[in-house]
């Protein structure tokens, strides 16, 4: 599904990542991990074209990233729910609103799938916020309704950077079995995250698999967590 | 651009165009803009096909009339001018050809001479008039007809006080049409400024648009159809008050001369309603352009 060959990357101040080489199955549930500045946001921004590898080649769903044109790219993002870390929404535009943002820019009708809709805002517990603004938020409205943005196509692979950040162990374990249903439904999911006791909670409830980022590289954690 | 992604990038639903934030202050001046520019359109507009108008009626009703002058001793000026008015006569493509009479020759005198002139005594030239018919008689062809039998005749066709009117009418219109090019540029420039100010204002509702999979394509059509449907309306408000002012200014009348007359004529009032169609692509190529250099720079 998403296969990483050699990848590196660099910025001006130097070398975030080098030689990380992955491959993501379908259906398959990975936790991404390390500590803060190592590099997680920065992979998974590679792993959904907001970044390009400076060295090695990284293909999703058997596509050169590198040589994809801005609209392929934009194609392949309607394969891939992304959870942002900062949420990213539209503030002048509810919160239905914004959750169904996926299906127009994709050229769906949001009229019709208003059923569809509501029944993901119930899923994710928000069903009484849709009128709601961003702005008017807690953390906790605000990642799940990433996350409900972020499976509205019904994407092949959901991404989540730091679903948890901010929001108390209820709250998170709460993402958690909303990302784990997801991938019982099928889905490839990939989460990072700093918090260890999330990847523990969640090892009992699921196949995963940890992928630790440290100095640089990227290494399988072995069964001690 | 395929005509059917123009029309794919203008149609959209009113959803689509929430994505971009609403904007009063500078939507409002960009409706200020267009209409103005508009307005001015309008004048550029009118003084061009009026210049135009004075350039060929100046051009024909001066050309039509001609003057012959014989310059002769005056014992051979009553042989000569017969003989003038007779190849006149012939020459295909004269209407009519009269002798001055010697009165009418004092009358044209009068204002330099006074009007006790008296014109037998004096070596007066005889002056023929000429009307040319449709279509006009070959000028060169009579001179050298009249130079051949009348040695004393000088045919003047007022090409000499022509040309400088016409061509005074024509550079007024070329300005007026380098006016009406300057109006569109400024037009485009301006809605480029805007539309530039817009899509950096929204940089972070291009990002989330493009993270959830939105092509550029959709997120141009939401600025283009915005800014194309702000310059119509304010192209539409501005040249209608333009219209309104030309419509005002008093009509054409011989004591004003050419600065009268300056309005739109019959089918001429067609041409500014197509200031507005006209300002509105201004505008779609104006903020496409802009858009698709923008969005360039994002991933």
């Amino acid at each position: 599904m998403i296969e990483l060959e050699n990848v590196g990357y660099s910025y001006g101040g130097g070398e975030l990542l080098s030689d990380v080489s992955m491959q993501l199955a379908p259906g398959s549930f990975h936790f991404l991990t390390g500590p803060s500045g190592s590099g997680k946001t920065t992979l998974l921004k590679l792993c959904y074209g907001a970044l390009l590898p400076t060295a090695g080649r990284l293909s999703v769903f058997g596509q050169d990233m590198a040589r994809l044109d801005r609209d392929h790219t934009a194609m392949m993002r309607r394969r891939i729910g992304v959870v942002h870390q900062d949420c990213r929404f539209l503030d002048h535009m509810t919160l239905a609103e914004n959750v169904a943002l996926p299906l127009l820019v994709s050229g769906r009708d949001p009229k019709s799938e208003d059923a569809n809709l509501h029944e993901l805002m119930h899923w994710v517990g928000l069903g009484r916020r849709a009128d709601a603004l961003p702005p008017e938020l807690s953390g906790g409205e605000r990642q799940r309704a990433a996350l409900a943005r972020a499976v509205i196509l019904s994407p092949d692979m959901v991404l989540a950077d730091e679903p948890t950040g901010n929001v108390d162990w209820e709250m998170s374990q709460r993402l958690l079995r909303l990302l784990i249903e997801l991938n019982r439904m099928g889905k490839t999911v990939l989460i990072a995250t700093h918090d260890l006791s999330l990847i523990r909670a969640a090892k009992s409830q699921v196949q995963a698999r940890v992928l630790r980022i440290s100095q640089r590289k990227l290494q399988l954690a072995g069964a001690d967590l | 651009m395929k005509k059917g992604s123009i029309r794919l990038l203008l149609k959209g639903d009113q959803r689509a165009d929430r994505v971009v934030p609403p904007s009063g202050f500078t939507a409002h001046l960009t409706l200020f803009v267009s209409g103005a520019m508009a307005f001015l359109a309008v004048f550029a507009l009118a003084l061009s096909l009026a210049s135009g108008r004075l350039a060929d009626r100046w051009a024909s009703e001066l050309a039509r009339a001609a003057t012959l002058r014989i310059n002769a001793p005056a014992d051979q000026r009553a042989s000569q001018t017969a003989v003038a008015l007779k190849v006149l006569q012939q020459t295909p493509g004269v209407a009519s050809a009269r002798a001055l009479t010697s009165e009418e020759q004092a009358a044209l005198l009068s204002p330099w001479f006074g009007p006790d002139l008296p014109i037998d005594a004096l070596p007066v030239p005889q002056l023929i008039e000429i009307v040319a018919g449709v279509p006009g008689y070959d000028s060169t062809g009579l001179r050298l007809r009249l130079g051949a039998e009348v040695p004393g005749a000088v045919l003047d066709d007022h090409t000499r006080w022509r040309e400088p009117l016409v061509d005074a009418a024509n550079s007024l219109r070329r300005l007026a049409l380098v006016s009406i090019l300057l109006i569109g540029g400024a037009t485009a420039a301006m809605i480029t400024l805007a539309a530039n100010a817009a899509l950096a204002a929204n940089a972070q509702v291009i990002e989330v648009l493009r993270l959830v999979g939105a092509r550029d394509r959709f997120i141009a059509g939401a600025f283009v159809r915005r800014f194309t449907f702000r310059a119509l309306v304010g192209a539409a408000v501005g040249t209608i008050l333009g219209m309104a002012g030309v419509l005002l200014l008093p009509d054409a009348s011989e004591a004003g001369g050419f600065l009268t007359g300056l309005g739109f004529q019959g089918i001429g009032w067609v041409l500014p309603l197509l200031i507005p169609p006209l300002g509105a692509t201004v505008a779609f190529a104006a903020t496409l352009a802009a858009a698709r250099r923008k969005l360039k720079e994002l991933s």
